[in-house]
């Protein structure tokens, strides 16, 4: 008797709870991780940029599927090889009521890559370019050499007022006084560690703003994140852990939302070294690396099964993989499919290599950087020792793998022999990935930074180059695709899944999931 | 006298130098920073203007020279995340840890001498045998665990407090405090009460063995023949006496909670510095850690130089010994 009263009383008290009205007009979204600056210059980072989004706006947008359109420029065109005419919208003003001229974009074009102290600057898209004022809607921005990627660069540069960010440090955007921009919300309040605070910005250009007030709260342990929305603090949160996601789906007031994302998690190669410091024969002596041999790199892809990978260790929170990216990004070639689980065509392939009876291997990773990345470490050593690679697994976290996993050997070479690792891209096309992880390692012109297998193709890196200094976008989709097939069909690196991210909302309302990974303000909307 | 403060004083000096050497040295061996901050569509130029730009291309001997000479002017460097001086956002977070380590003690004191009293006085009943079960239970269910559970419940299931974050704050003499605001406390209760389950534990059962040794020896026997109430012989004579043991460990531990207070942070997302040293541990921000480790060991040498000279001013002993030699 008791126990029924008890058990009425807490239905009742729920039932308030959830009842209660929740004003609509306001929004909280738990986020995983916080940016660390109010300052839109000072990171390049995920989530410093995803804020940027709210406050200061970009020339060009990158929509949900990171496709182009227009933002603060109307218009954009390349008037000759070296220079692109870049026509700024009317009547836009900046939170403090001054107008957006061409003033404010030169301004931002040589603050970007410039500010002190900086952990990862904007110079990455900055670099070469140089922005000239015409008249004040007109600005060119004008490169060295033919530059076929500027609307893509360009979209990444959120654009800041001259009047509030002249002189001002990246302290003076995190006291919110020079936090001024044109985009959808405005700054109110910054606690670090706690919570971001942005309200509707009236005078906004475009399509108006949903919620009055849009407060961003960090909660980073992921248990924490899912109560905070089961108890009605949060409307939304961001990364819902993998163990969630089935308990979530019986929730009546709980929405999912998911969508793939354009972060390919791969495996490198060590394609350099003769002998690779963790290959060993099966007696454990030295042998040649095995892995220098594309047959053997295809066995390897061939030998992991991906389905399993994807049904138990991500509890299909993942998309098989075939290549960089997944389909709908631009660059991406239509030949290219998943490797299928081939245990019999791997065995047959390592015979043909001279290694029928396979070797020993070691495979690095982190432990703390994808979702479930030790676990599909593990995962794919078993499946190679089932097809004779006998595998062992060594993972650490980030703040230790990275460094080991690009300079830890002999005169800053990649330490590693088998590496697991993924790939966002940034820009949202294959370019990205082509040139920072197949084309050859070239310090001076900046090609294949994290190339961390040092794969080198002569031919593949003639169609990146190309590629990259093609203007015309339908030549460039063709090139960047031959080059991602010839580069795949190769073996440079053996893709495994793309991540699926998942958000979750309180019931009535939407979110749109974006391929970039960002959580916006704007991608929710009511139902 | 004097002799001896100086030399105490240049015996903590080296202590500071020593910690300082080592807090830094194995700070900089471990990871690179440059790989976690770097975006990774940077190319070779940039990561290399960022090893610069963070001083990280000179030697180590170099880098504690600069942090040396800043450390003099009160600098103890700038955040490579958030490119403010780390003094500035440890600052920033102390009075939330304070905050909260503060009321988690409060909550020690105020729920476990009472049950622990009550479990003395009648060691047999049930209630009492209840109790020293559930402090069982307090000292070794993780805290991590606890806290998920407590959300779980009077979040989710009832509703009834706010599952994360802290509350509204108000500003008191230049300190923000959310203690004194209903949605503050509202915020604080739970993360107090995980925070505060193990010292519970502890106060109960320190009050228990006190009190069940004290009501057998003779001035509760002779308080009782003068036909004191149960009440007065509790309250005043008993209660007097098993305080001193619960004071001086509760004082002991309050430095254990400020460290413990790190995992109740990062499960109820309070912005504390707890969260903040984790995090920047996680993401390797140098100037951070070391500023932290060094006020840590500032804050307690400052304190034992203190403490020292005050027992060399109440106890003659030390200044004699200090004659002699």
């Amino acid at each position: 008797m008791k126990k029924t009263a008890l058990h009425l009383a807490t239905a009742a008290i729920s039932s308030m709870v959830i009842a209660a009205p929740v004003l609509a007009e306001d929004l909280t979204i738990g986020l995983a991780s916080e940016p660390t600056s109010i300052d839109p210059h000072y990171h390049n980072l995920g989530p410093n940029n995803a804020l940027a989004d709210h406050l200061y706006e970009t020339l060009i947008l990158q929509d949900e599927n990171q496709q182009l359109s227009p933002g603060l420029a109307v218009s954009w065109t390349a008037i000759d090889d070296l220079t692109w005419e870049f026509k700024l919208r009317e009547g836009v003003t900046f939170h403090d009521g001054n107008p957006l001229t061409a003033d404010d974009v030169v301004f931002t074009f040589e603050r970007a890559p410039n500010v002190p102290n900086s952990p990862s600057s904007y110079a990455t898209y900055i670099k070469g370019k140089t922005a000239v004022k015409v008249d004040d809607l007109t600005v060119h921005i004008k490169t060295e050499t033919p530059y076929p990627l500027m609307p893509s660069d360009v979209s990444t540069i959120p654009i800041v007022s001259v009047e509030a960010g002249e002189g001002a440090s990246t302290e003076d955007y995190n006291a919110g006084k020079a936090a001024i921009g044109a985009g959808p919300y405005k700054f109110v309040e910054y606690v670090p560690g706690d919570r971001i605070v942005l309200e509707r910005n009236e005078a906004y250009w475009g399509e108006a703003p949903a919620w009055d007030k849009v407060t961003f709260k960090a909660i980073k342990s992921g248990p924490s994140r899912v109560a905070a929305l089961l108890a009605g603090d949060v409307d939304v949160i961001a990364s819902v852990p993998t163990t969630d996601i089935e308990s979530l789906k019986g929730e009546e007031n709980v929405s999912l939302f998911q969508g793939v994302s354009n972060r390919v998690i791969y495996l490198h190669l060590d394609h350099d070294r003769a002998s690779s410091p963790f290959v060993k024969a099966k007696d454990g002596g030295a042998i040649d690396n095995p892995l220098r041999d594309q047959r053997v790199r295809l066995a390897i892809s061939k030998a992991i099964n991906r389905d399993a990978i994807v049904e138990r260790v991500m509890e299909n929170v993942a998309m098989k993989a075939g290549q960089l990216l997944p389909e709908g990004f631009f660059g991406v070639s239509p030949n290219l499919g998943p490797v299928e689980f081939d245990p019999e065509g791997a065995k047959a392939l390592m015979a043909e290599a001279g290694v029928p009876d396979g070797f020993q291997l070691t495979i690095h990773g982190p432990n703390d950087r994808y979702i479930n990345d030790a676990k599909i470490a593990e995962a794919i050593a078993q499946m190679l020792t089932r097809a004779g690679i006998d595998t062992a697994v060594e993972t650490m976290p980030r703040s230790v793998y990275f460094k080991r996993a690009s300079t830890g050997g002999p005169d800053g070479t990649p330490e590693f022999s088998f590496i697991l690792v993924g790939w966002g891209a940034g820009s949202g096309e294959a370019s990205s990935p082509l040139k920072s992880l197949i084309h050859t390692y070239d310090k001076e012109r900046g090609f294949g930074a994290s190339n961390r297998g040092r794969y080198s193709n002569p031919e593949v890196d003639a169609l990146i180059e190309e590629a990259l200094a093609t203007i015309d976008d339908a030549k460039r989709q063709d090139l960047l695709a031959k080059a991602t097939e010839a580069a795949i069909n190769d073996g440079a690196i053996i893709p495994l899944h793309y991540q699926v991210n998942t958000w979750a909302t309180r019931k009535g309302l939407k979110y749109i999931p974006r391929t970039d990974e960002a959580t916006l303000a704007m991608s929710v909307v009511p139902e | 006298m004097s002799v001896y403060i100086v030399r105490r004083l240049i015996q903590s000096g080296l202590v500071v130098v020593a910690m300082s050497l080592i807090v830094f040295l194995g700070v900089n061996v471990i990871g690179d920073p440059v790989h976690m901050f770097v975006n990774p569509e940077a190319d070779q130029a940039e990561i290399e203007r960022v090893i610069r730009d963070l001083g990280l291309d000179r030697p180590v001997h170099e880098q504690y020279g600069f942090f040396v000479l800043g450390a003099l002017k009160g600098d103890l460097g700038r955040s490579f995340v958030f490119g403010e001086p780390a003094l500035k956002l440890i600052l920033q977070r102390m009075p939330a840890t304070l905050e909260l380590a503060f009321m988690a003690l409060l909550m020690a004191v105020v729920i476990g001498i009472p049950l622990g009293l009550y479990a003395g006085l009648k060691p047999e009943a049930w209630t009492s045998k209840t109790i020293m079960a559930g402090s069982i239970l307090g000292f070794s269910l993780p805290t991590f665990w606890v806290g998920i559970m407590m959300i779980m419940l009077f979040a989710v299931m009832l509703g009834w407090l706010p599952s994360t974050g802290r509350g509204e704050t108000v500003a008191v003499f230049g300190i923000e405090v959310s203690f004194l605001t209903w949605d503050g406390l509202r915020h604080l209760f739970m993360p107090a009460l995980n925070l505060a389950l193990l010292k519970i534990s502890l106060v109960i059962r320190l009050t228990r063995a006190g009190t069940r040794e004290a009501v057998h020896q003779d001035y509760i026997k002779f308080a009782r023949a003068k036909g004191l109430s149960q009440r007065r012989i509790v309250f005043v004579h008993l209660l007097r006496n098993i305080l001193i043991p619960v004071v001086t460990i509760l004082g002991l531990e309050f430095g254990s909670l400020i460290a413990f207070s790190v995992v109740t942070e990062t499960v109820f997302a309070w912005p504390g510095m707890g969260k903040l040293l984790i995090e920047s541990i996680q993401q390797l921000d140098r100037p951070v850690i070391v500023a932290y480790l060094m006020m840590i060991v500032f804050l307690f040498v400052v304190i034992n130089l203190i403490v020292d000279i005050l027992y060399s001013v109440l106890d003659p002993r030390v200044r004699l010994q200090d004659k002699a030699s």
